[in-house]
């Protein structure tokens, strides 16, 4: 139940007359005020700032620490105030959450100050409402980026052993660990430099003998360019290889996009090696060159800007992608239209529609060779249009990439976002489990219900006590409303997993048959009896720990907790201490149907409660003749 | 190109009229309103002064403007069932209390049910649960009428409850209610014979006074 709705309980309740001529059944006593209190004005002091807000306002999370008894050991008798020694500016946000319901971060708030101060009040920060949230997930995020950057700094500083193999992959992914690294790093980057100006080189005339026409350097200089190729060919290989070698997973490491940058960087070299003087092959030989002019992309291991290029380009894909649509479809139009309106006209270079595209593109692009060219008036107005479009069309998708280059950081940070989706998942489930808290909360008091009502008839009263404080008023008003909601209609609230046994052995409707899954559950008798009788004599523990928010294993008690309470049942009928026999006797008078309900094995009757043995035929009617 | 130039031209007016929606939600925020003095209050209700204020502040808490329209009346009140769907009740118990029928309750309309719920005389609670009943305020109780508050009631248990809720139990709990109520076997419930009925059955009596002394 929401805190903020607390006020509105006794509204609740009094609808609750609605449900009175309907009902069947007489409705349970509902919770009396013991010693109930005028609302009161607290002061909190927090560091000399004084905060007053009334008393059920704090009463409204009793799990935290300003909702619980544990503010008590805040007290200060003398100035009746609550001092507390924290700070105040955040002490705001987590007052206004008890006001408001909603928890809210305050941008300008430090991080781990503001995370301190909520675990000191014992507030979970998953709670923060979706207004704030997206922005401390953020905050934290980069905290916990610049905690690891910190740590791993450290980590470089100093790691003992690691295997060769190992030192070799981080001298090669951090040059600068180590200056063995960083002169390979610098010979590797020396050497692609040395091969793209090579291959650069290779092309250029190069001064011609007199009576023959120019020559590229590389065909009269065939043997130095051959050698510094082969040298350069062979850094590679072996940078290559070692990589191979170092990487912690091969096969990952193979599919990487930089290995095969390499891979293509030295392939033409050994394929022209392997590949004869052939006539027929040489040609292909000439294309295969044109690959050497991926050792270019190498750099992109030397400059981190690069790389951001490269995987901007890859993330702005379907921007890209939409432009050149969009482009392709203006040029198909427009190529169209020159083509016919230039159709009449002699001597048109305008031949065909694919010869078209070639003046539209050119146009477009506001390029204008003048290669192609209008001659009629038709063309000319239609090619104006073009390159007006044109202008529009090519700025347009531009501010659309800037603005992807510009959030470049937070594209670097998808596998984080990734990780966070998760921890989205895991922040709803534990939000989701406090709120079924709620409902589990009436399921739980239900069975100390019953033994609140047992312990009454032994008169231990101080038991009683702290039972009852242990549940706050609001909850137990709050847990009459859903009682007098099961008797107008006769059925009961049960948890899931429950509902799931019930609902499925309904199916079955074969009682016998019950019986050995229920003494299945013997192995938790076991211990569920140890642990009840022990509970006779120290009051339930846990009795307020499904109020508290502790979700993972407060889940795993409540499994626990329903089992028992199918196995008190069998204490009751198998094996029975006296006392229980006593206590059995008094309170299957009120047992409500969570007992009776569950159809007795034929077994177990001996026990001479007359009430019993009407249990098999219809729940329904048991829960009638019971009371 | 034309294609794009057509979706530029459309895309101002689809502008304006989010900006029209979005004066139509100021519009509606701007509505506040401030409840009557508290002595009217007083004089008007069976609540004293102080259980007035609390009351008041709970109210305007959840509702800063003044006034509960049906969404958040329902929202509110789902809050305290939270295996089950209240929705359906809610809108039933919101035309209960909105007495005017304006589509919102204000402060005087909740602290008027309240009062005769909580401190009002054993007929003028009955008075108010065949209100509450009589849906479309003829006066006459109907089968149907009784169905849809009776699923309202059901849903409201949601789907995990022991046992197993059946399609037909909320038709069988109309029957018995019926059987009860309807003296005449005239196949409704009038105001008298509902008075009547409750006051001679001890259960219905005595959990009227229930929750005498919430607040």
């Amino acid at each position: 139940m929401a805190a903020g709705v607390a006020a509105w309980l006794p509204f609740a309740r009094a609808a609750a007359i609605g449900w009175m001529p309907v009902a069947n059944l007489p409705m349970p006593v509902a919770p009396t005020e013991k010693n109930k209190r005028q609302d009161e004005l607290i002061i909190l002091n927090v560091s000399g700032r004084r905060f007053e807000t009334w008393r059920n306002t704090l009463d409204r999370y009793p799990d935290t620490l300003l909702g619980s008894s544990e503010k008590e050991f805040f007290y200060n008798e003398e100035t009746k105030e609550y001092f507390f020694d924290r700070d105040p500016d955040v002490f705001r946000s987590i007052l206004n959450f008890y006001r408001t319901g909603k928890l809210h971060y305050p941008r300008y708030e430090c991080i781990s100050s503001y995370e301190e101060e909520l675990a000191f009040f014992g507030i979970i920060p998953e709670i923060i409402g979706d207004c704030c949230y997206e922005e401390y997930k953020d905050r934290k995020r980069e905290n916990a980026e610049r905690l690891m950057d910190d740590q791993e700094d450290n980590k470089d500083a100093k790691l003992p052993n690691m295997t060769f193999r190992e030192t070799m992959w981080r001298a090669f992914e951090n040059p600068h660990t180590s200056t063995m690294a960083l002169v390979f790093y610098y010979v590797t980057g020396f050497f692609i430099a040395v091969s793209v100006i090579t291959n650069v080189v290779e092309t250029v005339p190069c001064g011609s003998s007199p009576n023959q026409k120019e020559v590229p350097c590389g065909e009269r200089y065939t043997v130095a360019f051959f050698c510094m190729d082969t040298a350069c060919v062979m850094i590679f290989t072996v940078e290559y290889l070692m990589r191979l070698f170092a990487a912690p997973s091969r096969y990952r490491f193979m599919r990487s996009v930089m290995s095969i940058i390499d891979v293509v960087a030295i392939l033409p070299y050994y394929i022209g090696l392997v590949m004869t003087d052939n006539e027929d092959v040489s040609g292909a030989f000439v294309t295969l060159r044109v690959f050497r002019v991926f050792r270019i992309f190498k750099f992109s291991r030397h400059s981190q800007g690069l790389r951001i290029l490269g995987y901007t380009l890859k993330s702005c894909a379907s921007e890209l992608g939409f432009l050149l649509f969009s482009l392709t479809m203006a040029i198909i139009i427009f190529a169209t239209v020159m083509f016919y309106a230039e159709k009449g006209s002699s001597s048109s270079k305008f031949t065909s529609i694919p010869a078209s595209f070639w003046y539209t593109i050119v146009t477009m692009t506001t390029l204008g060779y003048g290669d192609m060219v209008p001659k009629t008036i038709a063309g000319k107005i239609f090619g104006s249009i073009c390159s007006l479009s044109g202008v529009l069309v090519i700025a347009l998708p531009v501010p659309v990439i800037v603005s992807n280059f510009s959030r470049i950081y937070h594209q670097n940070q998808r596998a984080d976002k990734r990780r966070a989706q998760k921890v989205q998942k895991a922040r709803l489930a534990r939000i989701r489990i406090t709120k079924t808290e709620g409902s589990n909360a009436f399921l739980h008091s239900k069975r100390n219900g019953l033994f609140n009502e047992a312990l009454e008839f032994t008169n231990s009263t101080e038991e009683e006590q702290r039972l009852s404080k242990s549940t706050s008023l609001l909850e137990s008003q709050h847990h009459h409303l859903l009682h007098c909601l099961e008797k107008t209609t006769n059925h009961e609230f049960v948890d899931e997993q429950y509902y799931q046994q019930s609902y499925l052995e309904a199916g079955l409707q074969n009682y016998p048959s019950r019986s050995p899954s229920l003494s299945s559950q013997d192995g938790v008798t076991g211990t569920c009896c140890s642990r009840r009788s022990k509970k006779h004599h120290t009051p339930l523990p846990n009795a307020s720990a499904p109020a508290h928010m502790q979700p993972l294993t407060h889940t795993h008690t409540h499994q626990q907790g329903l089992q028992e309470l199918s196995t008190i049942h069998i204490q009751t009928l198998n094996i029975l201490p006296a006392m229980m026999l006593k206590f059995c006797n008094q309170f299957s008078s009120q047992i409500t149907t969570a007992i009776i309900s569950i159809p007795t094995p034929p077994v177990t009757t001996p026990e001479g409660d007359a009430h019993l043995p009407a249990a098999p035929t219809h729940q329904n009617v048991v829960k009638v003749s019971a009371l | 190109m034309g294609a794009l130039m057509v979706i530029f031209s459309l895309q101002p007016k689809q502008r304006s009229k989010t900006r029209d929606s979005v004066e139509d939600e100021l519009e509606l925020s701007a509505v506040r309103h401030r409840p009557e003095g508290l002595e009217q209050l007083e004089a008007q209700t069976r609540f004293s002064r102080k259980e007035l204020q609390i009351l008041y502040r709970g109210f305007k808490n959840e509702c800063p403007s003044g006034v509960v329209n049906e969404e958040t009346f329902k929202d509110i009140y789902s809050q305290f069932f939270p295996q089950g769907d209240a929705s359906t009740y809610a809108h039933f118990l919101f035309n209960a209390f909105d007495t005017d029928h304006n589509g919102s309750v204000s402060f005087e309309d909740f602290v008027m049910g309240l009062s005769i719920l909580l401190r009002g005389t054993i007929q003028e609670k009955l008075n108010w649960a065949f209100n509450l009943y009589d849906i479309n305020k003829d006066g006459y109780i109907t089968k149907e009428e009784m169905l849809d508050i009776m699923k309202a009631i059901y849903d409201m248990m949601g789907k995990c409850t022991y046992p197993v809720l059946k399609e037909e139990t909320p038709r069988q709990h109309v029957e018995v209610f019926f059987q009860k109520m309807d003296k005449n076997k005239d196949g409704v419930v009038t105001i008298d014979e509902f008075i009547d009925c409750c006051q001679n059955d001890e259960n219905i009596m005595r959990s009227m006074h229930l929750f005498e002394n919430v607040l």
